[in-house]
């Protein structure tokens, strides 16, 4: 086993190294620009951009003709709400989204309406940082034109009823945006059965190459449009310009293939890995609790909050695994994760949060060292902390008049 | 963001970390910061004819916190009670080699050590002499 170790999948994964080897000839040999329609080196650049566009969109049950390349989920959301919202603002400009999004959909949110664009509903999430259905169901007037969900949580890995909010959105003839970067190569996606017109994903949340990702945009059913936001030569059915990265696009279609063909194996391994990581912490150290659906989540989640012991705190102790914490302290703000807020998680055990994701190339012996780990550091920085010692004397901490700064 | 090796160092091998009976003769207890907040210091100093003779902290909070609170008892032990008056937040931030975003630890530990202070002065105030 080597050090440190690598526990920090939902920010980003490493690429397989059969996606590297796919993507190696396109670099010097086969360097062309895929939009050069009169020579070879354009025909072998395009034939490798058209075989990963099959692949891609066979993992999310699409047609080839609907996968638009960009640089990344963030753009593909920015483009997916901003160019949606401009094509169809004569019929409205309303705006579903939830709380609990990532911030490259809420921040798009908020600058189309700080900018007078849009006007957009935030909807709630439940404790285990569910969208209700019905909620969205009542956010609906005549002037919605997208609805916008996630399919999986980045930091509790929840994931939500997509298929019966694309069934309400469908209904109400409203499009439906999904940011599924968490989601994608990780569980089923099936945009017909999910009723999806527009979906966010990257390649590497999937052990693809950095800098690559798609927005699926429904081609039938209804045909879904939306104004580029990058206007050049027309690529991607004028939706998205700019010179395909090839390279890139390759991996990501490789990385599909793979996340295809391995997902059943990939999950049953993973899922089975999380919930020994979880149940030996959680029997070890009291007041631990799970952030997030019990059951309903992403097999390679795991986020718990550790009561009296601050979250940088036990990154900090644990130098040698890589995790990410809801914690805020390096924030000027001093506001802890907005998502765990959202589920109605107090602001204490926010800060005492820890994520972990594991992945594809984590291995038992990994899992064994970190559960060993942060049971010794929790305890440590228990017996460090004031408020431990407190809750031990049986001082009920929420009476406590505290100094805040 | 990388932490300063002397952070590092007391958060490792933190020092003077515990605590005295709130009710000990001469024991002084500061308690600065909120959970919300996400650090709470909590600061005691033992004091004997004016001179600070042992001191200890708990902290929750993040490594520079901890680092913070147990730098200022390691400088506590020895001081008078007016020369522990003296200990400024900047010091710390020099010690320590404290980032912009951390410097609210070190304030958090000066504000501790003013509270300690104040606490074991209020108490030697109201303290009866001739109490055996």
């Amino acid at each position: 086993m080597k050090l440190p170790i690598f526990l920090d999948n939902h920010s980003t994964t490493p690429m397989d190294p059969r996606v590297l080897e796919a993507m190696l000839p396109y670099f010097v040999e086969k360097f062309g620009n895929a939009a050069s329609r009169n020579h070879a080196f354009g025909w072998a650049a395009e034939e490798g951009v058209e075989q990963a566009r099959k692949q891609i969109a066979k993992l999310i049950k699409a047609d080839s003709k609907e996968i638009v390349f960009t640089s990344g989920a963030t753009e593909s959301d920015n483009l997916a709400l901003k160019g949606s919202l401009e094509m169809y603002k004569e019929k409205g400009t309303h705006i579903i989204t939830a709380t609990t999004e990532h911030r490259a959909v809420l921040d798009t949110a908020k600058s189309l309406e700080a900018k007078g664009l849009a006007t957009v509903t935030y909807l709630p999430v439940d404790k285990f940082g569910m969208v209700n259905p019905q909620d969205v169901q009542n956010a609906i007037t005549d002037k919605t034109i997208l609805i916008s969900v996630m399919l999986a949580n980045n930091e509790i890995g929840t994931i939500n009823p997509i298929q019966e909010i694309g069934k309400i959105a469908k209904a109400r003839g409203v499009l439906f945006h999904c940011d599924a970067t968490q989601g994608v190569g990780k569980i089923p996606v099936d945009v017909q059965v999910m009723g999806i017109d527009l979906m966010s994903f990257s390649a590497h949340k999937l052990y693809g190459p950095k800098g690559i990702g798609a927005l699926y945009v429904r081609k039938r059913n209804p045909r879904v449009r939306i104004a580029a936001q990058m206007d050049g030569g027309g690529h991607e059915r004028g939706m998205r310009s700019g010179t395909l990265p090839v390279p890139l696009i390759v991996g990501f279609g490789k990385a599909c293939e793979i996340c295809e063909q391995e997902m059943t194996v990939e999950t049953a391994r993973l899922t089975k890995m999380r919930d020994r990581l979880q149940t030996d912490i959680m029997t070890a150290l009291e007041e631990s609790y799970l952030n997030g659906h019990p059951a309903n989540r992403l097999p390679g989640n795991l986020n718990i909050s550790f009561a009296y012991v601050e979250g940088e705190s036990l990154l900090m102790g644990m130098k040698d695994i890589a995790l990410s914490s809801g914690s805020a302290c390096t924030s000027a703000t001093l506001e802890p994760s907005y998502v765990l807020r959202a589920l109605g998680v107090g602001t204490e055990l926010a800060h005492s949060s820890i994520r972990f994701g594991l992945g594809r190339f984590n291995t038992d012996d990994e899992i064994d060292y970190t559960i060993k780990k942060v049971i010794e550091v929790v305890t440590k920085l228990r017996e460090m902390s004031p408020l431990y010692e407190m809750a031990k004397e049986g001082v009920d901490l929420k009476s406590v008049q505290w100094a805040a700064h | 963001m990388a932490y300063s090796d002397k952070v590092v160092d007391h958060f490792n091998n933190p020092r003077n970390m515990g605590s005295f009976k709130k009710d000990e003769e001469g024991v002084g207890t500061g308690m600065v910061g909120a959970p919300e907040c996400g650090d709470v210091m909590k600061l005691q100093i033992k004091v004997q004819n004016d001179t600070i003779v042992d001191a200890k902290f708990k902290t929750f909070g993040c490594g520079s916190a901890i680092a913070s609170s147990s730098l200022a008892t390691e400088w506590l032990k020895g001081k008078t009670i007016e020369e522990a008056q003296k200990i400024k937040n900047t010091d710390i931030v020099q010690e320590l080699n404290l980032p912009p975003v951390k410097i609210h630890c070190s304030v958090l530990a000066e504000d501790a050590i003013k509270a300690a202070l104040t606490d074991y002065q209020q108490k030697a105030d109201t303290q009866p002499i001739d109490t055996k």
